[in-house]
């Protein structure tokens, strides 16, 4: 891997309390209130391979035109909206779990992305980002002569 | 609003019989909407397809399951993780108004439909009024 996620260098037992906080966070989040889980939807997994990275998000039933994928630098931001199925005359729920809505979440990646050859693939209710690292932020090799 | 209403639950309650995987189980978010004419259940499944989801009905029992494997993307490696991926599972029990034979299922981007149509004798009937 050329790069290091920046959680990694406090070892795996900060990381786990990271993972333990934000499930903390977002267990909580129903009675934070008003606009108190905007940025944390959805939930996002990172997969860095040797010059990219893929980003993977579970969205369930969106419609993915109405998903949208931005790059600026190093921070990608995914934007979408789930519509409500609206009842029909004579239906009534007996159960309904089932969020809608829109939402924003921001992710800053620990590098600077290719915003030309990203590319997004929405399948089975997931969305997956292939994010490769730009150029000219790849590390240069600087060869080491003998004196 | 949107996000902790979607995102999956993990199963609370532990299934009757002991989990011989590591895997875990999540019970999917439902939606059950009663129309004139029969039920209309909707679940939240992200990965799953026509392929891995099984709906079982014994007795009055309906159980739809979905099979996910997670797996490892060649050449890279999981980095941050902010969910994790598993089975789904989850059981109803349905009324005696519904026709067993007739329920039919849908999987689409993630969400499976259930049509479970109520049998014809408590389907509403309008009885047309004539002129004497």
């Amino acid at each position: 891997m050329l790069w290091t996620w920046p959680t990694n260098r406090y070892g795996s037992v900060w990381n786990e309390l990271d993972r333990l906080q934000r499930q903390m966070s977002r267990l909580f989040e129903p009675f934070a209130g008003g606009q108190g889980n905007i940025g944390s939807f959805p939930a996002v997994n990172l997969w860095t391979g040797e010059d990219q990275a893929l980003l993977t998000a579970e969205l369930p039933g969106i419609d993915p035109d109405k998903l949208e994928v931005t790059v600026k630098d190093n921070t990608v931001t995914i934007r979408g909206t789930r519509e409500r199925e609206e009842l029909k005359e004579g239906e009534t729920y007996l159960r309904q779990e089932r969020g809608a809505g829109t939402f924003v979440r921001s992710i800053a990646m620990p590098f600077k992305v290719d915003d030309a050859k990203i590319s997004a693939q929405y399948q089975k209710g997931i969305l997956q980002l292939t994010l490769p690292r730009a150029e000219a932020d790849k590390p240069k090799k600087i060869t080491v002569n003998a004196g | 609003m949107a996000g902790s209403a979607i995102c999956k639950r993990e199963s609370e309650t532990p299934a009757r019989t002991e989990r011989a995987q590591q895997n875990p189980v999540f019970t999917p978010r439902v939606d059950i909407r009663e129309t004139e004419t029969g039920l209309l259940l909707v679940a939240d499944m992200p990965g799953v397809d026509e392929s891995s989801v099984t709906i079982d009905l014994e007795g009055s029992e309906l159980t739809i399951r979905g099979t996910f494997v997670p797996k490892t993307p060649e050449g890279y490696t999981l980095s941050y993780q902010e969910y994790a991926c598993g089975d789904y599972e989850r059981a109803f029990t349905l009324g005696d108004t519904i026709d067993r034979d007739q329920i039919k299922a849908v999987v689409k981007d993630g969400i499976l439909r259930l049509t479970l149509p109520k049998v014809k004798e408590v389907q509403p009937r309008r009885i047309a009024v004539n002129v004497g």
